[in-house]
């Protein structure tokens, strides 16, 4: 495998691509709920009429963003995962959801912190229940790219492809694991690793813990997984193309950061599943259980708690293939 | 459509006016018959306050494109409380005037809460609170752009219960939106109560003061003076956003609804309706 190369926080590099469309694009509109970053400090200064702090209103957040998307502006709605969701998720409901069948709008709902990002802040910033709730929103576009790579990748579409849209994003510096021509942002997924073990579909951080599984199995002379991620939640990675890489597995580790079987991941691939036709012998969710967390710590920490790190997923990996 | 200089729709007389928004209140009411599921109390409090907004030379609109450029943006965001706005919109036909007979059928564009499905309406609005930040961002680009256009938002004076309300007034205030124009339809009835009994609102203007607004209390029924003040109220650079409460009565004009306290969940009897119109008449 490849060295990966460092460590780089998404929403940085995504705003820094957003910084260079700014050139070109004046109709782009930052809108945040009292929530920056040192990249959004340069388009403070170098765009002010391009951005404006809303203030710590996540519901107005929404509607601002909103009305300037009705005439004609593409707004990013910016703020921590778990607020730009459920705090005003009635407002992307309505005014995003419901009026957007309606009226054309470009909104990107930014959320930064997916899952425990921000480990030490405990349950209220800490942000699962995205991964079912923003499935449920007809027309909304839900996007969870697992490195700052397919970030970049993903802003033009996201910018040019009218329409509402949230991309969860980690708040932490991750590696870049995906090389540029292995995704291409249309299918909704991305195949990491083809092996002859079981096939572990994944998203966001998750992914990461998936490809280090691979990694350590790979290095002790194991079969490794097969990992696909799932870097567009909904609409549903295309059927097709996502059927055929599944077909013939008789394994499948559905892995998340995420309430298991709470409508996140696991079950968007069992509704793949049934759409697809695929009949697969043996599946396994894998995610955060046990409630909410009150425990600080490292974001490793919290996830050996709870069965979510590279140890606990080998060992998954391991009793599949007995 | 050509433009005159009175306007599309405006109605110059002072008693053509009136007659207008008598005229207003009869249809609501016959619509009212053709569906009884429509919040009729709600609906007739703000007939003069619409009167005023398209026949009083206050809004700048253009029926065969509702979405105009230079249109003012309208925002009703009392939604389930503008049926009475239906007859008005096929009047200066924004829709079909067969389009009434149909309310509430399978098909029809007009339902018991207006969407934007309906030209005229620019926002969805049966739940209520939307409407001002909505309005704010809009007001927001126009001003980006220099544009003359105001923005009205209709308000119900329950609907200013809801937080999303008052995170938008305080923004309108801060980021001074002198395009912004709310006039809330103080009814002062909720739907259980009287508001002062459920959730008292009060004092409303020191409130709109206190967060930066221009604040002005008017006759809501008074179609003329309400009119005119609009219209000057428009154009009025104060520097901040400027709301308008409009003293109403909920269920105006019949009064079996005007004198109940739950009269939002009320729904008239055809023949309620009938005497309603006989007894108040159909001309001023």
């Amino acid at each position: 495998m490849k060295e990966a190369p460092k460590p780089r926080v998404m929403r940085d590099v995504f705003l820094s691509a957003l910084y260079d469309r700014m050139a070109q694009d004046d109709k782009l509109m930052v809108l945040a709920a009292d929530f920056g970053s040192p990249v959004l400090d340069r388009i403070r200064s170098d765009y002010p009429g391009c951005f404006l702090n809303v203030g710590i209103a996540e519901q107005n957040l929404i509607n601002v963003s909103t009305g300037m998307a009705l005439e004609g502006h593409t707004v990013i709605a910016y703020a921590i995962a778990p607020f730009i969701t459920m705090r005003c998720y009635e407002q992307i409901r309505v005014n995003l959801g419901i009026l957007a069948q309606i009226r054309p709008l470009n909104v990107i709902l930014v959320g930064v912190g997916a899952g425990c990002s921000y480990s030490v802040s405990g349950p209220t910033h800490q942000c699962f229940e995205d991964l079912s709730i923003m499935r449920v929103i007809p027309g909304l576009r839900f996007f969870s790219p697992c490195d700052a790579g397919s970030v970049a990748r993903l802003l033009p579409r996201l910018i040019d492809d009218p329409g509402v849209k949230y991309v969860r994003m980690d708040a932490k510096p991750v590696t870049d694991v995906l090389s540029n021509h292995e995704n291409d942002m249309v299918s909704g997924f991305s195949v990491l690793n083809r092996g002859a073990g079981p096939t572990i579909v994944s998203t966001g951080i998750m992914t990461h813990v998936a490809m280090d599984a691979c990694s350590q199995l790979l290095n002790a002379g194991k079969i490794t997984p097969t990992v696909v991620d799932i870097y567009r939640l909904s609409p549903m990675p295309d059927l097709a193309a996502l059927g055929s890489v599944l077909a013939g597995t008789s394994v499948l580790i559905t892995l998340e950061e995420g309430f298991v079987g709470a409508g996140g991941l696991d079950a968007l691939m069992w509704q793949f599943m049934a759409r697809a036709g695929l009949k697969i012998p043996e599946v396994r969710n894998v995610g955060w259980s046990g409630g909410y967390c009150f425990d600080p710590g490292k974001r490793e920490e919290l996830l050996k708690l709870h069965g979510l790190d590279v140890d606990s997923v080998m060992e998954v990996v391991s009793q599949c293939e007995k | 459509m050509e433009i005159d200089d009175g306007g599309i729709g405006e109605v110059v007389s002072k008693d053509g006016l009136k007659e207008k928004a008598l005229w207003v209140w009869q249809q609501t009411l016959l619509l009212h018959k053709r569906a009884p599921e429509t919040r009729v109390a709600s609906s007739l409090s703000p007939i003069e306050i619409f009167t005023a907004l398209f026949y009083g030379g206050v809004l700048d609109f253009n029926p065969a494109l509702p979405l105009w450029p230079e249109r003012d943006r309208l925002i009703i965001s009392k939604g389930h409380g503008s049926i009475c706005l239906y007859p008005i919109l096929a009047d200066l036909g924004f829709i079909e005037r067969d389009s009434l007979l149909n309310i509430c059928r399978s098909g029809s564009l007009l339902g018991a809460i207006p969407d934007p499905v309906i030209p005229g309406y620019e926002t969805v609005n049966g739940s209520l609170g939307h409407g001002p930040g909505v309005a704010c961002g809009i007001a927001l680009a126009l001003s980006k752009r220099r544009q003359k256009q105001s923005v009205i938002v209709v308000t119900g004076d329950a609907e200013l219960h809801e937080g999303a309300v008052w995170e938008a007034v305080m923004f309108a205030g801060h980021n001074r939106l002198d395009n912004l124009v709310m006039i809330v339809d103080d009814n002062r009835c909720a739907m259980l109560d009287y508001t002062e009994k459920v959730l008292s609102v009060s004092p409303l203007l020191m409130k709109f003061e206190a967060f930066g607004w221009a604040a002005e209390e008017q006759d809501g029924h008074d179609v003329v003076s309400l009119s005119a003040r609009l219209k000057e109220l428009k154009h009025e650079g104060r520097g901040k956003p400027k709301v308008v409460i409009a003293r109403t009565v909920k269920g105006h004009g019949v009064k079996a609804l005007e004198e109940s306290s739950l009269c939002h969940i009320m729904s008239l009897k055809p023949e309620e309706i009938d005497r309603a119109i006989r007894t108040r008449g159909t001309k001023i």
